[in-house]
């Protein structure tokens, strides 16, 4: 077996025997999906709140997994010196950074393998859905958000970057347009929650899923922007040890 | 003489104004082990951490079999074993599936079975990292250092926290990498420790080195006796007597430089016999490793 398939089936292993993070990448995504989809008291402004909801949740999947589980994982491990012993192997740093991001996808493709299911089972029809463009989204959302995350585990103390990624999580998740439609904001709040990658990954997943057309080419601007940045900012101020 | 594995030379470590590590030079050869010694601060493990590539010098030059750490670090990975003064593991990694993983990482065809049998953590196999007591985690982490089927190995502290016979698995393993041709560097401030394993010694203080080379050289014509008695022993009546210094270096033990001879110790036990004290815990020969790294620092008021 190679370093770098050693590392991944380790990294994604870690994640599947973790409770934690199995209930933040797929215990909350699907409670807050069956939840909201039965019981019809968000402002989703669809016939259907599973309309709504189902593109959210999904990226709301990838936000937590990208950004949150792995942020905080590796945030950890820098803590406990496990990236530094893992340096000194022939895996390396820069193979130990693929793994991860394979290890991201991974767990991504065994997230949506259990939110699209459910989805449909709750009523979710994704006629017409773009799913190439959806896949792109989620692409550029992975690797903003996978920056984002990286960035505050490469800085902070592993408890402070704890704290830190659950609230940028809360944050994300209320203003990401993912289950509160940004048209049930205060309109500043909008105009933030527009250029937040949250709010463009949500935007452009659900366009693509729905067809919806508003702000779109904005959100997928503001989200390759992200994308373009946060991995940037990442590889210049993380510190390994 | 063994190959030189480790070459450093004039190494210079700064933490911003901080001067950790002020021009240290010495060589470790394969099939020995090398201790470096020092108390807590001296420059250790800055120094073991630019020989394992972690870290890079101010100034100087090392080499690790013949690699430049710095540069050739991903060459360097695969011959060397690396375990680390704590931490290294994540507290929910379980013991068989990281030693497993870092067999497969350095792909040297080391069975992590045989190597968690080793190290002396079969029954601990299924355990995660925060349930293993201390002296279990160091020997998981030198069981990660061993995955690499090391030419080279830089342990960090091996035996900190760990009991009797953990002491003695871990000497009696890197006993055997030396036997297999490893060069072991050791960094450690148990000096006893390094008294039993190490074959030479590089006596780091303040950054700089001290004392560098084998035991037998650092002990070399510093003979002494030691013995225990009752703490009121006049030392300026014995050492007329003997026509030697003596020392009360600890409360009621007493050292006497020189050179043990059967006149001597006649001469020693027959003055404290006709002054009616008691002779405890007798000891000649050559200086223990601590004493001579007390000796060489200065460090300490003979309190000791």
């Amino acid at each position: 077996m190679s370093p770098l398939v050693a590392q991944t089936r380790a990294e994604v292993t870690q994640v599947l025997r973790n409770g934690e993070q199995l209930l933040l990448t797929l215990g909350i995504p699907v409670l807050l999906l069956v939840f909201f989809s039965l019981v019809d008291v968000l402002p989703t402004g669809t016939a259907e709140p599973i309309d709504f909801l189902a593109p959210g949740i999904m990226s709301l999947a990838v936000m937590s997994t990208a950004m949150v589980s792995l942020g905080i994982a590796t945030g950890f491990e820098r803590s406990y010196q496990v990236l530094k012993r893992l340096g000194a192997t022939p895996l390396g740093r820069r193979r130990l950074v693929i793994a991860k991001i394979a290890a991201v996808v991974v767990v991504e493709v065994v997230q949506l393998a259990v939110l699209v299911p459910v989805a449909l089972l709750l009523g979710w029809s994704p006629g017409g859905a773009r799913w190439l463009a959806a896949i792109a989204g989620v692409v550029l959302g992975t690797v903003a958000f996978a920056g984002l995350g990286l960035t505050l585990a490469g800085r902070l103390r592993g408890e402070v970057n704890l704290a830190a990624q659950n609230g940028l999580y809360l944050v994300l998740l209320l203003l990401g347009g993912m289950v509160i439609p940004f048209a049930e904001l205060p309109w500043l709040l909008e105009a933030v929650a527009r250029v937040l990658p949250s709010g463009a990954l949500a935007n452009v997943v659900r366009e693509s899923l729905a067809g919806g057309t508003e702000w779109v080419v904005l959100s997928w601007v503001v989200l390759a922007t992200w994308a373009a940045i946060t991995p940037a900012v990442a590889a210049r101020w993380f510190r390994w040890e | 003489m063994a190959d030189a594995a480790v070459e450093v030379h004039e190494l210079v470590v700064r933490y911003g104004d901080l001067l950790a590590v002020a021009g240290v030079s010495f060589t470790a050869r394969a099939g020995e082990v090398t201790a470096i010694l020092g108390p807590n601060g001296a420059g250790k493990t800055s120094t073991i951490e630019v020989c394992e590539g972690f870290r890079e010098a101010s100034s100087g030059t090392v080499k690790v079999l013949g690699l430049r750490p710095d540069r050739d670090q991903s060459r360097l990975a695969a011959r060397m074993g690396v375990m680390l003064q704590d931490g290294g593991c994540s507290p929910s990694a379980r013991v068989a599936d990281t030693v497993a993983l870092y067999c497969a990482l350095y792909g040297r065809g080391v069975e992590p079975a045989q190597l968690i049998e080793l190290v002396g953590l079969a029954e601990r196999r299924t355990s995660t990292w925060r349930r293993l007591s201390g002296g279990e985690r160091q020997r998981l982490n030198l069981a990660l250092a061993l995955a690499a089927k090391p030419e080279v190995a830089f342990l960090d502290e091996p035996t900190s926290g760990v009991d009797v016979t953990g002491r003695a698995l871990i000497r009696q393993i890197v006993r055997d990498l030396t036997t297999q041709g490893c060069a072991v560097v050791l960094a450690t401030h148990e000096l006893d420790e390094a008294d039993r394993v190490a074959d030479r010694a590089v006596i780091i203080d303040r950054g700089v080195v001290v004392a560098d080379g084998t035991l037998e050289q650092l002990r070399a014509g510093h003979d002494e006796i030691r013995f225990r008695s009752d703490v009121a022993l006049d030392v300026q009546s014995l050492a007329s007597h003997l026509h030697l210094a003596v020392d009360q270096v600890a409360p009621g033990e007493f050292r006497i430089a020189a050179a043990s001879t059967p006149e001597l110790i006649n001469t020693l036990t027959g003055w404290l016999s006709a002054q009616q004290l008691p002779l405890d815990d007798l000891r000649a020969g050559a200086q223990r490793l601590e004493d001579v790294f007390w000796r060489l620092t200065g460090r300490g008021d003979g309190s000791r």
